[in-house]
């Protein structure tokens, strides 16, 4: 524990002001942050409760969604917009946490939020690259069930644990970043970066910089999508694989398709891959199957996380065989 | 426990072998059992309102001036030394009143470790608490801080450096197996019991299985954390807790401290669960040695890491079931043996094959244990220790057998369920496992199970049913004790150090009370959790009803006999002997005609006394030496199983107990399915990850452990054959743990029903059932 300052912005000018400094942090609803100070994993010397900026969900001009950095998970997911246009986006949010940390958290905090990787919460017992670059990380030869098989590094191979990044991810958002230089979007897809050598740096955002948004495209995909999150325990409990798909047919054939995965990266991943593999084919459980191949064919598989590659299989086909099935 | 069962068989087993049923303290029933009004009715908890209100006061609640607090350091390495110490900036830091360590802790000897021969012994360790420089285990405390306020105490904690140097540690339970020990006894049965040639008489089976079962560790996660406020008043030393042993606990600390046991007094009115972990550990230790030398009270409460890291949980297991049969599917062998974990200076043996040696007839037996040595927190007491998990072997291996034989399950359990005690020959108290079983099947629509596994299918999802028996001994323990108080208005109070953790103690004997001595339940206040009343011993074993109702019957019997001498001879029952009246309207009738009858409160005025005290001790607990008394449950669950995913969801879930009378039906359901949700956690997801590699609890969160949420416990239903064992107080048995006892092998049998394939290995993670 450290003594901690705390101050509340009041527009996003106000915030970058003040979340310029070493050793600040935005503070949304806490739901993660507040605990990764109690653990000592982080610990800020200013907190910058950013809880008053726009949290605003509305229609943009394009057609698409915005959504203010500061909006509650609840509030988007009981969203009319997003429950008519985005429905696998109401669905991750709702698979994700519990009921009371949804109602705090926030958007942009979400984006934001730390891996749950035990070794990295463990200040006391654990190395972690992540926690203490260059320590050693101890997940890999440890207990890895939660952990990455693609995106890996040999430095770091935990997952990003957002439910709502996934679908964020397959539906193409985009983070609105506001920065001292002015402001900038980066396609969610890009927000997160892999670890390489370098695990402590999650993201692409400059330190001075904040999220202020995430806007949503139109969605061809409210009719046909979905969220799938596989897990041992019925609630509060993080994805072991989560799939969300977007698809829309012409006849027998596959006209878009978009899938992201959680649970097995260390970031929401994009499955470029199957869906170039995909667009255009008939969904047969083989073309299915060697679509998949192709993305996680670089998977890197553990005694502790091997057996997620073949669950996300499976899970992907049952899900582009049903949501192919149904009617548009 | 079955330890304190044991403790005493073991010294007057042999003595009392020859003695007749009939002339045994248990051998002529309790009257109570044809004659009850309160007892067997739906009674909400006494202390239900006050919690509902926030009135009662838990032991982090209690009001306290000048109060300071406490936080304690555990280590980071498994074993090894503390080198280099370095407090300065913690004692330096605001609100620090005293930083604690093996340097300037008190030289105090350690606890007796709990059971064996002495009954007030509460230790679950007992190595030297802050007393020296060695580390014993990762998350043994190392140091504490004392400060104004939590929040400085937490913080000063961070500050403390402490550099080890680290020795080898024995971590792993692979490895230590081949140095694992063969311990003469497990709780003072006898540790390898053979009958017969079992490993021949397997071997020449018609039908044989025989396979390795394991279990995980698994962490104590009542929702209370573990708390204590100690303060010293003179030479005197007065604990708040939240213990499941008031009275030993106030009997170890004097022993410990140096005072006279009525220099010691411990409360603990309410405890928010228990169930095996809330005994005595280092905190408490700490707290009242702190107490005295900041010479303020002490506020010590338990981070839920810190639970994880300084009070023990169940052992890990690895257990090998054999049965044999033969060709008419007797059994013929019965072999159940295995490694668990218990480091030397631990308590608790992990009894797993005690369960299986209750259940069956077979030709032959062998049981043998062998304790694995690991540098660990020293595992302890968790519902059912030892039944949990050795059902889960043996009811698993049951129906492996049943499916090599191809017969349904439950009609092998019944062809060899047995009708004395299958190895020592002892007749059962009263035992009808049969009658649960199919009560059960038929309630749960048993018959609508597919014989064939994975052949019922909902769409993606494989549906499965599968049973299970559950056995745990009945036990009373001696060394109860009671005072009742008549008082002049009619009403009474019984009184005696027993523990509430939210079963409904103090509901359950008020009504006892309220029958015994002939009085309107309203009639009857029951106080409890206080060492300074009669000393009752400790809440374990599921054995603290009939403990405290027997020497509820005790103190009765000496009130009958007081207030038949203070009536005198104006009395309408006068020159009644005892054994010629009864407890009943308020006062004392004639057996043979109940027209004689004169009021508590007449005798009373009459004699002009304000009220008539009592106190007596519980008789010895015979009844257990002269037969065999086991609550027995037979456990249905419905469930399916994702084809895709392999995830498992619990569709249903039915309990059907023989435990003899069920004396509130309301906080018996409680129990039994408060202890059937532990057993799905026990069955699907509960796991402490122990990191072999650092001797660490990786888990030690609620986010991270996983018990079931309210979305995976589905309707759960509950059912009893309520038939009094006429051996026992009030005819009843145990309910406390055998509600968890039998539940894994039920699970795991429904997904071998659905999917066809068997899971050996608990938890039963969705990756376990995956196709290869």
């Amino acid at each position: 524990m450290n003594p901690v300052s705390y101050a509340r912005a009041a527009s996003v000018a106000d915030a970058l002001h003040m979340a310029g400094g070493q050793g600040a942090r935005l503070l949304g609803g806490g739901t993660n942050l507040v605990d990764l100070m109690r653990k000592g994993v982080d610990t800020p010397s200013q907190l910058v409760d950013v809880t008053a900026l726009p949290d605003g969900i509305d229609r943009a001009e394009d057609g698409g969604l915005i959504i203010g950095a500061a909006a509650g998970n609840s509030a988007v997911a009981a969203h009319p917009l997003v429950r008519s246009g985005y429905p696998m986006l109401a669905r991750a949010i709702l698979a994700g946490a519990s009921a009371q940390v949804r109602n705090m958290a926030t958007v942009g905090g979400n984006v934001m939020q730390r891996t749950r990787c035990l070794y990295f919460n463990d200040v006391a017992g654990a190395r972690c690259n992540k926690r203490v670059p260059g320590s050693g990380c101890d997940a890999i030869g440890g207990f890895n069930r939660y952990h990455a098989i693609l995106g890996g590094s040999d430095a770091c191979i935990a997952t990003h644990p957002s439910d709502m990044c996934v679908a964020l991810a397959a539906l193409d958002a985009q983070v609105y970043i506001a920065g001292p230089a002015g402001e900038r979007t980066v396609p969610l897809v890009a927000f997160h970066r892999l670890p390489g050598e370098r695990p402590d740096i999650e993201t692409v955002l400059d330190p001075t910089e904040i999220v202020v948004a995430v806007t949503l495209p139109p969605s061809p995909f409210a009719a046909r999508s979905a969220y799938r999150k596989v897990r041992d325990r019925a609630s509060y409990a993080f994805a072991l694989v989560s799939v969300a798909v977007g698809l829309t047919m012409r006849e027998d054939r596959v006209d878009a398709i978009s899938v992201a995965f959680g649970g097995i990266a260390p970031k929401p991943w994009r499955a470029a891959w199957i869906e170039d593999a995909l667009r255009g084919a008939s969904l047969s459980p083989s073309a299915i199957e060697k679509a998949f191949e192709a993305e996680f064919a670089d998977a890197t598989l553990l005694p502790g996380n091997g057996f997620k590659r073949g669950l996300a299989k499976r899970t992907l086909c049952a899900m582009l065989t049903e949501l192919g099935g149904t009617a548009p | 426990m079955t330890k304190i069962q044991n403790a005493v068989i073991g010294s007057v087993r042999t003595v009392i072998g020859w003695v007749p049923a009939g002339w045994l303290p248990g051998g002529s029933p309790d009257p109570l059992i044809e004659r009850r009004a309160a007892i067997g009715r739906q009674a909400s908890r006494l202390d239900g309102p006050s919690k509902v209100a926030g009135e009662a006061r838990f032991a982090a609640e209690v009001a306290v001036d000048n109060l300071s607090y406490a936080a304690l350091v555990h280590s980071p390495i498994t074993r090894g030394r503390i080198m280099r110490l370095d407090t300065g900036a913690a004692e330096a830091a605001p609100g620090v009143i005293l930083v604690v360590t093996h340097r300037n802790m008190p030289r105090l000897g350690t606890l007796a470790l709990i059971g064996m021969s002495d009954m007030s012994a509460v230790g679950n360790s007992d190595l030297p608490i802050l007393q020296d420089a060695q580390v014993h285990y990762n998350g043994q405390v190392v140091a504490a801080v004392i400060a104004e306020t939590q929040e400085q105490a937490d913080h000063a904690v961070s500050l403390i450096m402490i550099d080890y140097t680290a020795e080898p540690a024995k971590t792993l339970f692979e490895e230590a197996k081949a140095t694992a020990r063969t311990p003469a006894s497990v709780l003072i049965e006898k540790n390898h019991v053979t009958v017969g040639n079992a490993e021949r008489e397997l071997s020449r089976s018609a039908h044989i299985v025989d396979n390795v079962y394991r279990t995980p560790p698994h962490n104590h996660n009542a929702i209370e954390l573990h708390t204590v406020t100690a303060m010293w008043e003179g030479d005197g030393l007065l604990v708040h807790d939240t213990t499941q042993m008031v009275a030993p606990s106030a009997t170890a600390l004097a022993k410990l401290f140096g005072l006279k046991r009525e220099q010691v007094r411990v409360l603990s009115p309410f405890v928010g669960g228990g169930f095996g972990g809330k005994g005595m550990w280092d905190h408490q230790i700490v707290a009242v040695a702190v107490a005295r030398m900041v010479g303020r009270p002490v506020r010590l409460t338990l981070s839920r890491e810190g639970v994880y890291r300084m009070i023990g949980g169940r052992t890990p297991s690895e257990q090998r079931v054999a049965i044999g049969a033969d060709a008419a599917g007797r059994f013929t062998a019965l072999i159940h043996s295995g490694y668990s974990v218990m480091p030397p200076y631990g308590a608790c043996p992990e009894q797993y094959t005690l369960g299986s040696r209750a259940l069956y007839d077979a030709k032959s037996f062998e049981f043998l244990q062998r304790h694995v040595d690991l540098d660990i927190v020293p595992n302890t007491f968790m519902r059912a220790p030892g039944e949990a998990i050795g059902t889960f072997a043996v009811e698993s291996a049951v129906d492996e057998l049943a499916h090599a034989m191809g017969v349904n399950p439950l009609d092998l359990r019944m062809a060899n369920i047995a009708e004395r005690h299958p190895v020592s020959g002892t007749p059962f108290s009263q035992h009808a496992l049969k009658q649960a079983f199919t009560d059960g099947a038929e309630r749960f629509g048993w018959n609508r199970r597919s014989a064939e596994p994975g052949s019922r299918r909902e769409g993606e999802w494989r549906i499965g049913m599968g049973c299970a028996a559950g056995s745990f001994p009945y036990a009373r323990m001696p060394g109860a004790n009671v005072r009742i108080t008549l008082h002049g208005d009619g009403s009474a109070t019984i009184a005696c150090s027993a523990q509430e953790m939210g079963m409904g103690t103090a509901t359950v004997q008020a009504q006892h009370a309220a029958d015994r001595l002939g009085l309107p339940l309203e009639a009857i206040r029951f106080e409890l959790g206080d060492s300074d009343l009669p000393a009752s011993p400790m809440a374990g074993g599921s054995s603290q009803t009939a403990s405290v109702a027997g020497a509820i019957i005790a103190a009765a019997e000496k009130l009958t006999g007081e207030m038949l001498r203070l009536a005198g001879n104006a009395s309408p029952v006068a020159g009644l002997r005892a054994g010629e009246v009864r407890l009943a309207d308020g006062g004392i009738a004639s057996i043979a005609d109940p027209s004689r009858h004169d009021s508590f409160e007449s005798i009373l005025a009459r004699a002009a006394r304000d009220d008539m005290t009592v106190t007596a001790a519980g008789s010895m607990p015979l009844e257990m030496f002269k037969f065999a008394m086991h609550s027995t449950s037979a456990v249905f669950c419905e469930l399916r199983v994702s084809d895709v995913t392999g995830e498992v969801r619990v569709d249903r879930l039915l309990g059907s107990f023989d435990c003899g009378t069920i004396l509130n039906p309301k906080t018996a359901a409680s129990q039994f399915r408060g202890g059937m949700i532990m057993g799905l956690g026990l069955a699907l997801t509960e796991e402490t990850l122990f990191d072999g590699r650092s001797g660490r609890i990786m888990n030690a969160s609620l986010a991270d452990y996983h018990i079931p949420t309210h979305l995976d416990v589905p309707q759960i239903d509950v059912m009893w054959t309520d038939i009094p064992d006429p051996r026992s107080p009030l005819g009843a048995r145990g309910i406390g743990e055998i509600g968890i006892t039998g539940v894994g092998a039920a699970v795991a049998n429904a997904v071998f029903n659905a999917t066809g394939k068997r899971v050996r290995d608990l938890p039963i993670t969705l990756d376990k059932l995956l196709p290869d």
